[in-house]
């Protein structure tokens, strides 16, 4: 580094450097994206389109994946399809073209429905819980805090198979199999540990002199904790509680060995979108992309706080 | 971990007397000071832990008890009517003898410290670079975060088709970059690829996970520090020996942890990529795991792997929390 290089700082990197390393780091972010476009783009092609060798990267964009994704076809006969009228809408269309008809419409709509339900009513009982639970451990002294505070970790640790098998029996005796109820007991179950962790942190931060002072002002423990220490964490309660929806939302293992029909999500039904001979992939892609979107949404909001969240608070910015 | 703050209420208003609350509690009396608390601190504490305690014991600890129980039992779940029999440590005895679980448990190893090896330092590498500050980095940064957020199951399943041999764009690009013809070489179907593939999607998954925390560490060391090597004429490879690693080497610690015992339970990415095969050449231990306990149906052995994965994690992780520790002192 030149003297005249470094004149106002010494560690600040020089212009070659810099520029060296925004080349290696924006190329990677490229290449970690392609598979992203890639289903992205699949999503919009014909199904002959997305399995042509060589890849097409050019190619006449469809929702035939998307209308394939909501609906189940039936082949029939092309004198049949021409007795019928004049098409109702583009998926009609489309279908007809591959002499099929629309039966009706297909499970991922409920599955979907199902995934939203399970998310968001775990997350908020696992904030609930956990926010009374943190608040608990970060202002009053609780016997045995650190080992329970320790214990409420080690939960996350174990595999969620090992959990999963005594659970699938509990839930087969109380009648809690493939229900919403179980998916959601059990969701937030495993998300208020990571909400007690991170929660504490941020509740840690609010200075208790704050309620302090409203409770020399008249203000009895529970008013104080509402009207005082809520609106003071609302950051840090709105980052765990999309640390919990993404978990809720992401989680395979226990949705797939406990939930089969009525109450399966997402992530177990799309491996299983099939059409004529093996996986129908532009409508696989068609699911992943609208599944995968309220995710890449979320990872914006979240960009400040993510560090926090992936490592329990154990690293704060 | 951190430390419980073990102060009482109106200690510690005292602690802060510098303040003019402090003064103020300071100065009410005592009646005042136990009114405003209303109920005793420990009935209080004790409201706001027991639910989560409650809902913990009830869907987390009871069924382990359960499972630990079950161990030592012969029963099946598909035959929930059968006779009971306690059959002692014969489970415990069959797992560890079991060739095929040592197998798998190999199979998890040879996964696990590969994904730590690359992502570790291709994590770490990236880090460094955005830490050069370049005009954009932060943009960059939040792309490359991505694939960490998103669904094992469901992205480890798109992975399928990018595998495949002949249509795959995986295939595609490596013919394309090094003239190999694409449907020469399948990479799910293969004993000696199928570890990598999997390998190379958990790598493009958790990369950043790495990444982000390594940044955190190098942010975390102080300017003044270089200053003083800069002053001190320690050439750019001395001070990254010297003064970044060593520094960052908690973090990177932490970071390793945290993947440690996630890739160890893995089991989504890898059951939708290859299902454990081609063979048993991918099965992880989760998935051995659930072939015993959902295929098989020898619920009470299972179990007892089941102790066993939890107990080395838990094992596992304290001691290197231990070591973390350690290092963080010096």
């Amino acid at each position: 580094m030149s003297s005249v290089n470094s004149a106002h700082s010494v560690v600040e990197p020089g212009a070659m450097s810099k520029r060296i390393a925004a080349s290696i780091v924006i190329a990677y972010a490229v290449i970690t994206m392609i598979p992203l476009v890639w289903i992205f783009m699949t999503s919009f092609k014909s199904p002959p389109d997305s399995i042509s060798y060589p890849p097409k990267i050019m190619f006449q964009p469809t929702l035939e994946g998307y209308c394939n994704l909501f609906t189940t076809r039936t082949r029939q006969t092309s004198e049949y399809i021409a007795s019928l009228g004049t098409p109702t809408s583009t998926c009609d269309e489309t279908t007809r073209s591959r002499n099929m008809v629309i039966a009706g419409p297909s499970n991922y709509w409920p599955r979907f429905k199902n995934s939203l339900l399970i998310a968001f009513g775990s997350t908020f009982l696992a904030v609930s819980l956990g926010t009374l639970a943190a608040y608990g451990f970060s202002r009053f002294r609780v016997p045995l805090a650190d080992d329970l505070l320790f214990f409420i970790l080690s939960t996350r640790m174990m595999p969620p198979i090992a959990v999963a098998i005594p659970i699938y029996l509990m839930y087969r005796q109380l009648g809690l199999s493939d229900t919403a109820l179980g998916m959601i007991l059990l969701y937030t179950a495993v998300n208020v540990s990571l909400a007690v962790w991170l929660l504490k942190g941020f509740i840690d931060e609010i200075p208790r002199e704050y309620e302090e002072a409203a409770m020399i002002d008249g203000y009895t423990r529970m008013q104080a904790f509402f009207k005082v220490v809520l609106p003071q964490a609302t950051t840090g309660i709105a980052a765990t509680a999309i640390f919990c929806l993404i978990f809720a939302w992401n989680e395979y293992a226990f949705a797939v060995l406990l939930t089969s029909g009525e109450a399966q999500t997402a992530p177990p039904f799309i491996p299983t979108i099939i059409g004529e001979g093996g996986q129908d992939w532009p409508a696989v892609a068609a699911a992943t992309t609208i599944f995968l979107v309220p995710i890449l949404v979320f990872t914006i909001l979240l960009r400040k706080q993510l560090l926090r969240g992936i490592t329990f608070g154990a690293v704060r910015k | 971990m951190p430390k419980f703050r073990k102060e009482t209420q109106v200690t510690s208003v005292t602690d802060t007397s510098s303040s003019i609350l402090g003064k103020a509690a300071q100065a009410t009396p005592a009646p005042l000071a136990s009114r405003i608390r209303g109920i005793s601190d420990r009935t209080m504490a004790w409201l706001f832990i027991t639910p989560a305690i409650v809902l913990l014991l009830a869907i987390n600890i009871f069924p382990l008890i359960w499972a630990v129980y079950l161990s030592f039992t012969n029963y099946r779940a598909n035959r929930p009517n059968a006779p009971l029999e306690n059959v002692g440590l014969s489970n415990y005895s069959r797992v560890l003898s079991d060739p095929n679980i040592w197998q798998a448990m190999q199979t998890t190893a040879h996964f696990v410290f590969w994904t730590i090896f690359l992502q570790t330092l291709i994590g770490f590498s990236l880090a460094y670079l955005i830490d050069r500050k370049f005009r954009g980095h932060a943009f960059w940064t939040t792309v490359i975060l991505v694939p960490m957020m998103l669904s094992p199951a469901v992205v480890g399943n798109f992975w399928r088709f990018l595998y495949q041999p002949q249509i795959g764009l995986f295939n595609y690009i490596v013919s394309f970059l090094t003239g190999i013809p694409p449907s020469s070489f399948e990479m799910l179907g293969s004993v000696q690829l199928s570890p990598w593939a999997i390998i190379i999607v958990d790598t493009w998954m958790w990369t950043p996970y790495v990444m982000l925390i390594c940044l955190a560490g190098l942010r975390s060391i102080p300017d003044y520090i270089y200053e003083a090597a800069e002053v001190d004429r320690a050439s750019l490879w001395r001070q990254f020996w010297s003064i970044t690693l060593p520094m960052a080497l908690p973090f990177i610690m932490l970071a390793v942890l945290f993947r440690g015992i996630e890739n160890f339970k893995m089991f989504d990415m890898v059951t939708l990529l290859t299902g454990g095969g081609p063979g048993s050449t991918t099965e992880v231990a989760s998935i051995t795991l659930k072939r015993e306990a959902f295929e098989s149906w020898r619920t009470g052995r299972a179990s007892a792997f089941a102790i066993i994965l939890f107990v080395a994690v838990f094992g596992l992780a304290n001691i290197y929390v231990k070591a973390l520790n350690k290092v963080k002192q010096r």
